[in-house]
């Protein structure tokens, strides 16, 4: 029976086409806005690492204590999302964790070996060797640099295929030396495209962005007062002067991750750090109790707030919006059943079951949904490309529409219009046939 | 093949109730032509919508082909409908939308017939009121009477055991009425039972047996049967 519902729907669709274009008018317009906001704001809220996003965590420790700037008066949840030069190295030495990397954004001018190239400026991330399985980086040759090479502040380094492509024409780069500010590194890896997204492990500058060209052992970082380029915050007090002073000093610039397996390990972890911030208070560094925090990449995203409040707002009210243009197809769907209600009662009378009157017209609801659906996706087309000017450069990148969306939106729309249906459906079915036929 | 037993039908507001039936008992037998008459108002056509399941009754008995109707679902009540009732209507009731074959197709759908079966009674059907070769023209495309048959090769499609029939030539010219009479009379000589309502009593002497309600309820019950013969030489 669905065919010859479906033919029926199809039918009864073509009889008032200016009806049933309004129809497919308000649901097309609905799915188009609410797609374009959930478009960006699934973009927002993506978990860029799905498979190890419960295992990794974001390490906070709070050395700045009662007169830390950073605190929320009355949510002591909220404060400083880097840790010190000082707290770094005493975690990373530690090993306390299954895996751990403590790193920071950095730069140089890279030199390129080709005379034709004039030297440029490059993203650098000072790291250990541990962030590359942490974060599973794929690499399209050679590997991470071993941990003597952190132990050792050996001159290597990690370049994106980006890099490699720009640099050398592409190609198996390891062995080459790459210039950074005058001194020769060693290619050791070249990783393939890989673009968490929001990139979750330094959400502080640039979350939406292309990320570090070039990666380098944290260690000859720190040998070659390589500085921060992302946020710097010293809560008022910025230390000695010079290099070391800074390294000395209670600014937290670098951020540091720690890949925790299991929940016994997720313990452990949260009982080391309490201990470890405890001995500071013991050795006069901290004057406070230890406050520390520990979160997953899903906790951190949201604690970071990845999803603004406005595209939050703008989801809302869009899905107000597609809720009013469903009321309206609603209404629309309502005067045409009841305009039938004639021909319900003939069917009615010539063996069709409630059921089957129900069946039948919550079919040609969804053929309208699905109409809907297809105008809604190019409505969604239309709108990105409309967010396009209005949003970031960074933002707008996330803004594509993939098959899943495609989905979504389809079956949004078919979803939404038939459950907006139901009521003129089931009045369809109470029609009574004998007062239909007496009328008549 | 029809059985009401002092069946009543009220309609009820907050401040009234109004009977349209009242101990109103009529019994047709296999194969019967009756014919229902009375004046306007006088419950013919509620008498019909319940006969044909359409409607609920609010007490006594019905019996159709020997089955008690009273407390089946709307399920069951369709089903019955569906396979052993066939109506004809005044305004014929044709779907405009849907052309000659595919309104006879309706019925035949809700029976869950394949679609060879359904091919085999629509065109037997239509051959049966002659109009075959009007199988694809849409209403708007046939006169009154054509329509008519149309709805009446509908009616027959399904093989029903019981044809009702509400004023069937009512919306028809003298010549067009004859021509649906006469078919309805050579269904009831080839087996078919009918139950008529009409308010026109030339009409109604060409059924066997004449029922009349006044006020929701049968004064005749005794009419004398007549032969469609006789009728015909009346007229």
């Amino acid at each position: 029976m669905f065919n010859y519902y479906l033919g029926l729907a199809l039918r009864s669709l073509k009889r008032n086409m200016v009806l049933t274009a309004l129809m497919i008018a308000a649901v097309g317009v609905g799915i188009g806005a609410s797609m374009t906001t959930l478009t960006v704001f699934r973009a927002m809220d993506n978990d860029p690492i799905p498979q190890m996003s419960r295992q990794l965590f974001a390490v906070q420790i709070d050395n700045w204590g009662p007169d830390n700037k950073s605190i929320v008066p009355g949510d002591a949840e909220r404060f400083q999302d880097q840790i010190s030069y000082i707290d770094a190295v005493g975690l990373m030495n530690a090993r306390a964790a299954h895996r751990q990397a403590a790193m920071y954004k950095t730069g140089a001018a890279l030199t390129p070996a080709n005379p034709d190239m004039v030297p440029f400026q490059v993203q650098i991330r000072a790291t250990y060797t541990d962030f590359f399985s942490m974060f599973q980086t794929p690499f399209m040759a050679g590997s991470s640099w071993s941990a003597d090479d952190d132990k050792n502040h050996t001159d290597v380094a990690v370049i994106t295929q980006k890099l490699n492509d720009k640099v050398f024409g592409g190609g198996n780069s390891v062995g080459k030396s790459i210039n950074l500010d005058g001194h020769e590194f060693r290619i050791v890896g070249v990783l393939k495209r890989w673009d968490p997204t929001p990139q979750f492990y330094d959400l502080n500058n640039d979350k939406y962005g292309e990320g570090a060209e070039v990666y380098m052992p944290f260690t000859r970082a720190i040998d070659g007062q390589l500085a921060s380029w992302g946020n710097n915050n010293c809560n008022g007090d910025v230390g000695q002067p010079g290099w070391e002073g800074h390294l000395q000093s209670e600014c937290v610039w670098i951020q540091f991750w720690a890949e925790l397996p299991t929940a016994a390990d997720v313990a452990a972890y949260r009982a080391f750090l309490n201990n470890y911030a405890a001995d500071q208070q013991r050795s006069g560094r901290f004057h406070w109790p230890a406050h520390t925090k520990i979160r997953d990449v899903r906790e951190w995203l949201v604690y970071q707030k990845a999803v603004t409040a406005e595209v939050r707002i703008l989801v809302l009210v869009s899905f107000s919006f597609l809720l009013v243009c469903l009321l309206n197809a609603m209404g629309l769907m309502l005067a045409k059943i009841m305009g039938r209600a004639g021909d319900i009662g003939v069917r009615r009378a010539l063996g069709a079951s409630r059921r089957a009157i129900f069946g039948q017209c919550l079919i040609e609801a969804g053929v309208v949904g699905l109409a809907g659906g297809l105008l809604g996706l190019a409505l969604t087309g239309l709108g990105l490309i409309g967010l396009r000017s209005l949003l970031s450069e960074e933002v707008s990148r996330l803004t594509h529409f993939s098959p899943a969306d495609i989905a979504i939106a389809i079956v949004l729309a078919v979803l939404a219009t038939t459950l907006a249906g139901l009521y003129p459906t089931w009045r369809a079915a109470q029609v009574q046939p004998a007062w239909q036929l007496k009328a008549q | 093949m029809l059985k009401m037993t002092h069946l009543s039908k009220a309609y009820r507001t907050e401040v009234v109730e109004t009977y349209a039936l009242r101990d109103f008992s009529i019994h047709v037998r296999e194969g019967e032509f009756v014919a229902v008459t009375g004046p306007s108002g006088s419950g013919k056509t509620t008498f019909l919508t319940i006969a044909g399941l359409l409607e609920e009754f609010s007490g006594g008995e019905y019996q159709l082909d020997g089955a008690n109707v009273r407390g089946l679902n709307d399920n069951q009540r369709s089903r019955l409908r569906n396979e052993k009732i066939g109506f004809i209507f005044q305004a014929f009731n044709l779907i405009a939308d849907l052309n000659v074959q595919d309104n006879i197709d309706v019925p035949l759908r809700y029976r869950g017939f394949n679609g060879a079966e359904r091919r085999r009674r629509i065109q037997e059907a239509l051959g049966r009121v002659g109009l075959s070769a009007r199988s694809r023209h849409y209403p708007a495309e046939l006169s009154g009477g054509q329509q008519q048959r149309v709805a009446i090769a509908r009616a027959l499609a399904g093989s029903p055991r019981l044809l009702l029939a509400d004023e069937p030539t009512g919306n028809l010219d003298t010549q067009m009425a004859r021509g649906v009479l006469d078919l309805l009379e050579e269904l009831h000589r080839d087996g078919a039972t009918i139950v008529m309502v009409t308010h026109d009593p030339e009409l109604a002497v060409r059924a066997q047996r004449e029922v009349h309600i006044v006020d929701g309820q049968v004064v005749d019950l005794a009419a004398q049967p007549r032969l469609v013969a006789a009728a015909n030489a009346n007229t």
